[in-house]
């Protein structure tokens, strides 16, 4: 790739992957907030992208914005949310934490830059023809097979703690309970009344 | 001039210092939305995208595919984090009826 293309594409992204992070944590109303974080996602896996990480790229784009971003936005579409006690005293932190966030980057990024500002350029060159998801996997499945093993435990953990944390029986549900119904006797349902039959006057 | 030649030279200490700034929007984030545990939670995953970007960022520079197997990880973990998260949120919202971080202190810690 012509190398001003690259440092104009990385600018953008960045701009606005910046962009959308510091809205997610501004935006009143939280769908709009799900939604910058989407964008902000999105954005990140075009740098992710430009990083030659296509498998995890698309990973992102896949599992993030399409399975856990719809998960939050069903989440805050499902609560009523009285939004005005929740922002009460949004803004008398900001001083306070704008001062620490700025420090935190300026500190950090003194230290990266004088480490690390050197080193600009000399990635090695991947060799053409290679394929990222196939290194990744020859990787995952051989390696680090064991670590696999144990996140899908971990994912099968997630199911089944959402599952049993939300599941809930109902009191006004109306249903059948075959066992009881099979488990009926006759003088359960049927009562034979003897009644005398009257006379004619 | 050598700032601009440092701006230009698009390498590693890029992605580290937007892995940085992103990280401190997360920190800032939870700082300010510290009622909203919806956000609080959105903050955290802000916070792991910095995280992953730079692991990425070194496995690219580095040419060592650990930092994108790490991520991958990463990843599958933070998953089951915001489902589970989430589930707890809801659970949260139908007994108590708000997700206001300050009047959940039924424990009296």
């Amino acid at each position: 790739m012509d190398k001003t293309v690259f440092i104009t594409l990385f600018y953008v992204f960045f701009v606005i992957v910046i962009f959308a992070a510091l809205r997610v944590i501004t935006a009143r109303n939280p769908v709009h907030a799900a939604l910058y974080l989407v964008l902000a996602f999105f954005s990140a896996a075009s740098i992710w992208m430009m990083l030659r990480a296509e498998f995890l790229a698309i990973a992102l784009v896949l599992v993030y914005v399409g399975a856990v971003m719809v998960l939050f936005l069903f989440v805050v579409m499902m609560l009523d949310i009285n939004l005005d006690k929740l922002r009460e005293g949004f803004w008398a932190h900001l001083p306070f934490a704008a001062l620490v966030g700025v420090l935190i980057v300026l500190e950090m990024a003194l230290v990266l830059v004088r480490t690390f500002l050197s080193s600009e350029g000399n990635a090695p060159a991947i060799p053409a023809g290679t394929s990222n998801t196939l290194e990744l996997g020859r990787r995952i499945f051989t390696h680090y097979v064991f670590a696999f093993e144990v996140a899908a435990v971990i994912l099968l953990l997630a199911i089944v703690a959402a599952v049993a944390l939300t599941l809930r029986r109902r009191k006004d549900r109306r249903g059948q309970v075959p066992a009881r119904q099979v488990a009926v006797r006759r003088a359960d349902r049927v009562r034979i009344v003897v009644m005398p039959s009257e006379k004619k006057e | 001039m050598s700032i601009l030649t440092g701006v230009l030279n698009l390498g590693l200490a890029h992605f580290l210092v937007l892995g940085a700034i992103l990280f401190s929007i997360g920190v800032v984030g939870i700082f300010l939305n510290r009622k909203n545990i919806i956000v609080l939670l959105m903050a955290i995953e802000l916070m792991l995208l910095a995280v992953n970007t730079n692991f990425i960022a070194f496995s690219h520079y580095l040419g060592d595919y650990a930092g994108q197997v790490f991520v991958f990880f990463v990843l599958t973990v933070a998953a089951a984090e915001s489902a589970i998260g989430l589930a707890i949120l809801v659970l949260l919202f139908r007994n108590l009826n708000t997700i206001n971080v300050e009047d959940l202190d039924e424990l009296k810690g």
